[in-house]
């Protein structure tokens, strides 16, 4: 389980998370949903060591990873696909995932598995990145971070600017990677999206949780995260 | 072996055969000066190690290079070592002159990563100077004739020499082709490509790029060492900015991040500056105006341009 207690973070002088707390458990996917500047992405920059830690502590399996320098928490087990995707775009897909293949030193089953969610991408193996799609491009970062074979996958607006069947293409790897057992935390605006994918939703504003819901609960009545993202 | 893997051996190993074969036919000229042109490949082989591959660019190379001929040179001149052990000494002075520069430079990047280098050549180069007495300060030394003899070889044979230029640079060159299918050299290009993102991807970026940094400096020392052994001269000129600059040329002309991209453009440029100048005393000027040319119709190098148009898989 991914645990973030009471951490506050920022960039120099501007504290951007305050006092933040929340756990992520196998097999579910918790969707962190706020405005703009509310502290999303900084939260799994926080995870990731990329923004240092002004206080608490992140822990992931009860191992500190928040004590790890940045390059060796991928190694303990978080995959994080950043929000623009971010790929080796000179690097034909195949060595894009050989690259995330090779960090953690995972086996090629983990490779296969991560194409079965995305079998387009079997196509393309020898074809640049950069002239991917834009879902191909992230259909190609999510499987890359999936051959760290994560504990944890962290994924920041993971359908921004996609069209509606690969949107549909995503969710439905992301679901199938929290049934494998994976802990999702989700970074989402669209309310559909949130609403079709998460199990609990961590209402983030000013760098803290306000409440964390069950996501059935809005479902029935989505009218307080509407008014939470300020639809 | 992979289709593009077999095609990229037999091209590489057709150019060293081409060059094993024209051992016997050149003139004594060229025959000069390709073996020149070998030497000089290799150390631009090292630089494209961490500028083609890594995108580190530095402009201090030529401190490495001079490390590698100075640490061979003063072996002979000082310690009395025979050519082997005086190899072997300008190898380590390579390794160990590139392991503090990478381990204090790269705590910048960018621009800043380009000045700092700089000045650590500058350095160098005025330390050759200063230590005159050690040195021979700016009219360097000549290492005679009798001292070039290397496992029973005449190296100032012009045969000898070229044969020896030529086992450098196919070990230089079959070294890279190895690299860069191995995961090191993959997860270089990653770093070149995307700095953080390989970081969040769990590399650790700065042993890498020290990696890099080493052997880079180790294989420039090693053409610096050679150099000097085999043409019989260690010089100030060659720590000089002027060295810093020339790799940097012939990796962007023959190709940044291709393994004979370096061959490709210390040959282009030599032979240009070599041919302009027989012909007018404005020779640099020529040379300028092709340099502008390549560089704006080719701006990814002459091998880069070959990948581009015709061979996908030229590594």
């Amino acid at each position: 389980m991914l645990r973030l207690e009471g951490i506050g973070a920022g960039y120099g002088a501007a504290q951007v998370l305050r006092d933040l707390t929340l756990k992520v458990r196998p097999g579910e996917i918790l969707c962190l949903a706020g405005r703009n500047g509310a502290g999303k992405t900084t939260t799994m920059k926080a995870i990731m060591g990329l923004v240092p830690l002004s206080a608490g502590r992140i822990t992931l399996d009860g191992v500190a990873i928040s004590e790890l320098p940045a390059h060796r928490v991928p190694k303990a087990g978080i995959g994080y696909v950043p929000q623009g995707r971010r790929l080796f775009g000179e690097l034909t897909v195949a060595q894009n995932l050989e690259i995330g293949l090779m960090a953690r030193g995972s086996p090629l089953a983990v490779l296969d598995a991560a194409l079965d969610l995305f079998p387009r991408l079997r196509e393309r193996m020898g074809q640049r990145a950069q002239t991917l799609s834009g879902g191909e491009q992230q259909m190609l970062a999510m499987a890359r971070a999936l051959c760290l074979d994560p504990a944890v996958l962290l994924l920041d607006e993971p359908t921004e600017g996609l069209q509606p069947t690969m949107i549909e293409a995503i969710r439905a790897a992301i679901r199938e990677t929290r049934a494998r057992g994976a802990a999702i935390l989700l970074v989402e605006q669209r309310i559909d999206a949130v609403l079709s994918l998460a199990d609990r939703i961590a209402l983030i504003e000013n760098g803290r949780v306000l409440d964390t819901l069950e996501a059935e609960a809005l479902r029935r009545d989505h009218r307080r995260l509407e008014r939470h993202l300020g639809v | 072996m992979s289709g593009g893997g077999a095609r990229s051996l037999a091209l590489h190993g057709g150019v060293l055969a081409l060059l094993l074969a024209l051992h016997f036919v050149l003139p004594a000229y060229h025959h000069g000066n390709l073996a020149r042109i070998m030497v000089l490949a290799s150390y631009a082989i090292g630089y494209n190690i961490l500028f083609g591959y890594t995108g580190l660019l530095s402009l201090g190379h030529a401190l490495f290079f001079a490390a590698g001929m100075y640490g061979m040179g003063l072996a002979m001149r000082h310690a009395g070592l025979g050519p082997g052990p005086a190899l072997a000494a300008g190898l380590a002075a390579g390794l160990a002159v590139s392991a503090a520069m990478g381990l204090l430079a790269l705590r910048t990047a960018g621009v800043a990563f380009m000045i700092v280098t700089l000045m650590f050549a500058q350095a160098g180069y005025l330390a050759l100077l200063y230590f005159g007495a050690w040195t021979r300060g700016d009219e360097g030394f000549v290492i005679q004739q009798a001292e070039r003899i290397l496992w029973g070889i005449d190296l100032s044979d012009p045969g000898n020499r070229y044969l020896a230029a030529l086992a450098l640079f196919a070990l230089c060159l079959l070294a890279t082709l190895w690299l860069v299918e191995r995961p090191f050299g993959k997860v270089l290009v990653a770093i070149r490509e995307n700095e953080e993102r390989a970081r969040m991807l769990g590399y650790n970026v700065f042993a890498y790029k020290l990696g890099a940094v080493i052997l880079s400096g180790t294989v420039s020392a090693a053409a610096g060492a050679a150099y000097g052994l085999l043409f019989g001269y260690v010089g100030a000129t060659f720590a000089s900015v002027q060295y810093s600059i020339f790799p940097l040329l012939w990796v962007l002309l023959g190709g940044a991040g291709t393994v004979l991209g370096p061959l490709i453009g210390t040959l282009f440029m030599f032979y240009l500056i070599d041919l302009s100048s027989g012909v007018t005393s404005a020779y640099m000027l020529v040379a300028g105006v092709v340099l502008v040319l390549v560089t704006l119709f080719a701006p990814q190098g002459l091998a880069g341009l070959l990948r581009a148009r015709l061979w996908r898989w030229l590594p």
